[in-house]
């Protein structure tokens, strides 16, 4: 069973397995197809017309499957590797390990946005960036830049305490946790966090950063989170709702996985620590 | 009818921002020059004072930063029939509208602006210079 560490936690051993992985999808141009698929959804989602990836309950089960997808291409590769997690709410400054060059390098220069150092950077050659939206075809980051702060634990707690899954009219505008969590409404978690990072992960081709997998694992794991806190509650909407994908609708790109097969995270991985004491776990 | 608001960039620095109300059908602002690699202290547009929820109602045409923004009306971009079209130097720039009625661009996809003008310029901003690459219905390829 694949367990989901935090980042902070991983032996060198076990970063440079995962770089690695990530370096040898990339050279055979898996990893670009991923990128695809999610700039394809960013800019097709939207608030009034048909939406599955972003601004919609489906979000959350959404990201849940392409994870796991991506996480099945990284063990085939390396069957021990797994996708971690940063708690941007832990390890919030630039300072922190994940930056390090042993593991993602760290911010860009300031003329360029470049990132210079870590196994991404282009001058190693192994990570072009080629899937992009603009001519430049090497990683930026600008950590700290766009948005002073990461969110703070409290500001998490504010939102795994939304008893309510979404709301009505399911978008960018709907109240509830999913809304509150993807940050178009509230304090704004995952999406000042992309803000945050800045370069590559800013804009709608953010996979071409590695570290959007990481941000997306925690992401994921806040669900999980949640879920524990309030078993009672569940996946909203239930049926019949135009343009949303309902409980147990199908979502592309996939065509036969729901929201309801995405619920329980066990059936695919454990994080290595599972939220049954979420809020005070730490 | 909304009135559009515009805000011209007077001066050096990209904070300079003076918003006037207009009505004319074409605008040309020429601002001035910043060359690109200068540090942005410019994010004073992100939460001005444009009422959210207006669509514009005249065309852009301006130069920012050295770099050319139009924005043209209800041509429809490539999939939001009826929405104006950004093109930075002749490119198309992917645009979309919120519930709220603010903007996002595909160039900051995870921030909200309060007008497509706006959007533009963060667009240019973060450009430093950059072209943008024409994009299918997969998202941009090289």
């Amino acid at each position: 069973m694949t367990v989901r560490k935090n980042q902070a936690a991983l032996t060198p051993e076990e970063k440079r397995a995962f770089t690695n992985a990530l370096l040898e999808l990339k050279r055979t141009g898996r990893y670009d197809r991923f990128v695809t698929t999610h700039n394809g959804f960013i800019m097709s989602d939207t608030d009034s017309g048909d939406r599955v990836g972003h601004r919609s309950p489906s979000f959350l089960p959404w990201h849940r499957r392409f994870l796991l997808e991506f996480e099945a291409a990284l063990q085939a590769v390396d069957k021990n590797v797994s996708i971690p997690y940063w708690d941007w709410t832990a390890d919030r400054t630039t300072r922190s390990s994940l930056w390090a060059a042993d593991f993602l390098g760290g911010t860009g220069r300031a003329r360029d946005g470049q990132v210079l150092d870590g196994p991404f950077a282009y001058a190693t050659g192994k990570w072009e960036v080629s899937v992009r939206v603009d001519g430049r075809s090497y990683l930026r980051r600008a950590l700290g830049e766009g948005v002073a702060q990461l969110p703070t634990k409290a500001e998490v707690d504010a939102v795994l305490a939304m008893p309510v899954y979404d709301m009505a009219p399911w978008n960018s505008s709907s109240n509830g946790f999913r809304n509150n969590l993807e940050g178009w409404r509230g304090a704004n978690l995952h999406n000042r966090v992309h803000v945050w990072v800045g370069g590559q992960m800013a804009t709608g081709v953010s996979p071409n950063d590695p570290v959007f997998w990481m941000h997306h694992a925690y992401i994921d794991k806040l669900w999980a989170d949640w879920q524990a806190l309030h078993p009672q509650s569940t996946y909203l909407p239930a049926a019949g709702t135009a343009n949303v994908v309902d409980l147990r609708d199908t979502m592309r790109p996939w065509n036969d996985v729901t929201p309801a097969d995405m619920l329980d995270h066990r059936k695919f991985y454990t994080f290595d620590t599972e939220p049954a004491a979420a809020p005070s776990q730490r | 009818m909304n009135m559009i608001t515009r805000r011209r960039a007077l001066g050096i620095t990209a904070g300079a921002v003076t918003a006037i109300g207009a009505a004319a059908a074409v605008v040309v602002v020429r601002s001035s020059d910043k060359s690109p690699g200068a540090p942005s202290d410019a994010k004073p547009e992100a939460k001005a004072s444009t009422p959210a929820g207006s669509l514009p109602v005249a065309a852009i045409d301006e130069v920012y930063e050295g770099r050319r923004i139009q924005i043209s009306l209800g041509e429809g971009g490539h999939h939001s029939p009826g929405l104006p079209t950004i093109k930075i130097d002749g490119k198309e720039l992917h645009l979309m509208r919120n519930a709220d009625g603010s903007w996002l661009t595909v160039v900051n996809h995870y921030e909200t602006f309060p007008d497509p003008i706006s959007a533009a310029r963060a667009a240019v901003r973060d450009l430093q210079g950059a072209a943008l690459i024409p994009f299918g219905p997969s998202g941009g390829t090289s």
